[in-house]
């Protein structure tokens, strides 16, 4: 992966590795945040947002703060330090900038801080030792294809609301089988790179 | 000390089936049943040791930076569980992976230290930890031990059901985590079902 263009890295992370149906990150969202297309595309978006972010901003501290001073160790909590003040950063930012916006994703922003995905993210970055425009295009790109897997989860699980479930199956099981049967149709892109 | 602090967590308010919480590291990990016992085993020493933590210093994290504070904690154990995995066990240590230092991110943990260690003693917390931790555990070696007999035809490492069964792969790949933890609930709440009749 340490020289992989830019068009493998983006059907890698959007298609065969999605993040959610592949790789098992942020499923919490995955599960808790899609029961209407609506509310499933806004926590996409906010997740995007803080992941290229995130991304972009822990490739800096990774190399220009933990490696020269022989700090590796600390990777994990530095990560997960810098993310959860990103999180309460941009969302007072968006507070003051964009009041709309902020209005649109403001009550995904806290749950993004422990969506294992982030810091799943910037870890995965560092292990494929990428560097600067492979971090931001790979962060960018992982976290469109949680979007798209969360979406199509959400249209779905809309469907199955009016449907008639056996009663056990009722809630999160059906949900779990229909993200397996995703799941199935994702594995088909194996191979594609 | 209340010992119903330990037994809780441990199946009426089970982190896994009953709170679902923690789903990540649930199905990403239990590809085979030692896989579940090892993700199981640190995460528990991760909980105790950070709910014992956090209500020792309960008393001096304001408020409002608490989060922050709670998180801090609960990655120096991480770390610490992680270096002590690599050095011992090391075979455990690559097949867990990422999923190792993604413990900080495991709700479980930080609800835990939110909802019962900031307001309890050393003690019941200590038992609350090690309680929702082998619930944890639990789910997570029963989740283990079905996919890996259906996917792979063996426990613990162990062939048992000979070189004629057809190994049903896709049970220990992704999809197989959804379906086996799906079926798993459907089946618990069956039986809750039948219980309430």
């Amino acid at each position: 992966m340490e020289n992989a263009s830019i068009f493998v890295i983006m059907v890698s992370a959007i298609l065969v590795n999605n993040f959610v149906l592949s790789r098992f990150l942020g499923i919490c969202p995955f599960l808790g945040v899609s029961k209407q297309v609506e509310t499933a595309f806004g926590m996409g978006m906010a997740v995007t947002f803080v992941i290229t972010l995130a991304g972009t901003l822990t490739y800096f501290v990774h190399y220009y703060l933990l490696v020269p001073f022989g700090l590796e160790y600390l990777q994990t909590a530095a990560f997960i330090l810098v993310i959860a003040s990103l999180v309460q950063f941009v969302e007072i930012v968006l507070q003051k900038m964009s009041p709309t916006l902020y209005q649109a994703l403001g009550v995904f922003l806290p749950l993004i801080t422990t969506n294992c995905a982030v810091l799943g993210l910037a870890l995965l970055n560092i292990q494929y030792k990428f560097g600067l425009v492979q971090t931001i295009f790979h962060s960018f790109f992982a976290a469109i294809g949680f979007s798209l897997a969360i979406v199509l989860f959400a249209g779905i699980r809309e469907k199955l609301e009016t449907s008639d479930v056996p009663a056990p199956f009722k809630g999160f099981p059906i949900a779990l089988v229909t993200a397996s049967l995703m799941s199935i149709a994702f594995l088909g892109f194996t191979g594609l790179v | 000390m209340k010992l119903s602090n330990l037994t809780n967590g441990i199946i009426k308010e089970n982190p896994i089936f009953v709170q679902l919480l923690g789903m990540c590291p649930t199905l990403a990990v239990t590809t085979s049943a030692i896989n579940g016992i090892g993700m199981g085993l640190a995460t528990t020493a991760v909980l105790a040791s950070s709910n014992v933590a956090i209500a020792l210093l309960r008393k001096f994290i304001p408020a409002q930076v608490r989060i922050p504070a709670f998180v801090v904690v609960i990655s120096t154990f991480v770390t610490v569980v992680g270096m002590l995995m690599e050095a011992f066990l090391p075979a455990l240590f690559s097949s867990l992976g990422l999923f190792i230092p993604l413990i900080v991110v495991n709700c479980i943990i930080l609800a835990r230290a939110e909802a019962f260690a900031s307001k309890n003693g050393v003690g019941d917390s200590l038992l609350d930890g090690i309680g929702m931790g082998l619930g944890f555990t639990l789910a997570l070696v029963i989740l283990g031990s079905v996919r890996e007999l259906i996917g792979n035809g063996s426990l613990f490492g162990a062939a048992l059901l000979g070189a004629n069964y057809q190994p049903a792969l896709i049970m220990i790949l992704p999809p197989g985590g959804f379906l086996a933890l799906g079926l798993l609930l459907a089946l618990y709440n069956s039986y809750q079902i039948k219980k309430a009749k």
